[in-house]
């Protein structure tokens, strides 16, 4: 049951800092969603803006961490270059270039597309969560209970905040299966 | 909109001026569409796609992510300054700029959008 180094990388970035965000997405929705005067009594907004202030504060920090270590860590790894050309490599070789064994492997008609659009949209999208979250994460916390009676302003949050979850659902779709296509190791 | 109870009632409390709140969302508005222009650009153009490689391991995604960032800050910190104090008369029409701004970014950041800019 033992994982290398770079596995245990790729399961912090995947599955616990963009498991993490994505499942906490749905509280998050259902504490913008409760925050209607109509809803809410003085108490129960205050407890609910509490968790909203710390739960976006958490996911914008997870989301930052998400893609740094995606993009710099990771990403480095992925996008090795052999250093003989990758035509001349056999498949076992090639599946420690990632990148190349997707583009350039035995099947590459099959797997390129992985990298070509699948890496190529999750690298970028995946840019837009965190400047989003943090958005989101500083208008929580500046205007607090105030954003019940903000509903123009809460609207815009939710869906700052939704748009920056489908950003990241197919960041970490892609990349799960961009995983299974060519696994770092 | 009834106002919250606890807010009328609650001594010194004071309505916080809802600009601080547009200008963190048109920034974050503004710095995604920065990074989608960022990524067209380096698609179409061979100069920056060279030039946008600060960092060679991550390659030119490390010059889009920074560069989109750094506009992301730039445009927040000028429009939080702007705004902080004052309470927007036409939130709509903010809400409605951010939106397209994210949809023209969430486009521009799509391969199949960005690849018919591609250099050979």
């Amino acid at each position: 049951m033992e994982l290398s180094t770079r596995e245990w990388w790729t399961v912090l970035h995947g599955m616990v800092l963009g498991g993490f965000f994505l499942g906490a997405f749905g509280a998050g929705l259902a504490g913008f969603w409760s925050l209607r005067p109509e809803w809410v009594t003085p108490a129960g907004a205050t407890a609910c803006v509490r968790r909203l202030v710390i739960g976006t504060f958490t996911m914008a920090l997870v989301a930052w961490l998400t893609v740094i270590i995606g993009s710099y860590i990771i990403y480095p790894w992925y996008r090795a270059k052999p250093s003989v050309d990758p035509a001349k490599m056999t498949a076992a070789e090639l599946q420690a270039y990632p990148k190349f064994y997707l583009t350039k492997g035995p099947n590459a008609a099959r797997t390129a597309g992985w990298h070509d659009f699948g890496m190529e949209w999750k690298e970028h999208v995946a840019w837009l969560v965190p400047i989003l979250a943090t958005a989101v994460a500083f208008v929580v916390r500046r205007y607090r209970t105030q954003l019940v009676n903000e509903q123009t302003l809460r609207r815009m949050l939710v869906l700052l905040f939704t748009i920056a979850f489908l950003a990241a659902a197919a960041a970490g779709g892609f990349g799960a299966f961009i995983n299974k296509a060519a696994a770092i190791r | 909109m009834p106002a919250l109870p606890n807010q009328e009632s609650t001594p010194g409390a004071q309505r916080i001026p809802n600009g601080a709140g547009w200008a963190a969302v048109l920034a974050a508005g503004i710095g995604c569409a920065a990074l989608g222009l960022c990524v067209d650009l380096a698609e179409g153009s061979r100069f920056l796609f060279d030039k946008l490689n600060f960092y060679s391991p991550v390659g030119n995604l490390s010059g889009k992510t920074i560069l989109g960032v750094v506009v992301w800050l730039s445009a927040w910190a000028i429009l939080h300054a702007r705004w902080k104090s004052r309470d927007l008369a036409a939130p709509g029409k903010i809400a409605v700029l951010t939106l397209i701004l994210l949809a023209l970014a969430l486009l521009a950041t799509f391969p199949l959008f960005f690849g018919l800019f591609a250099v050979a």
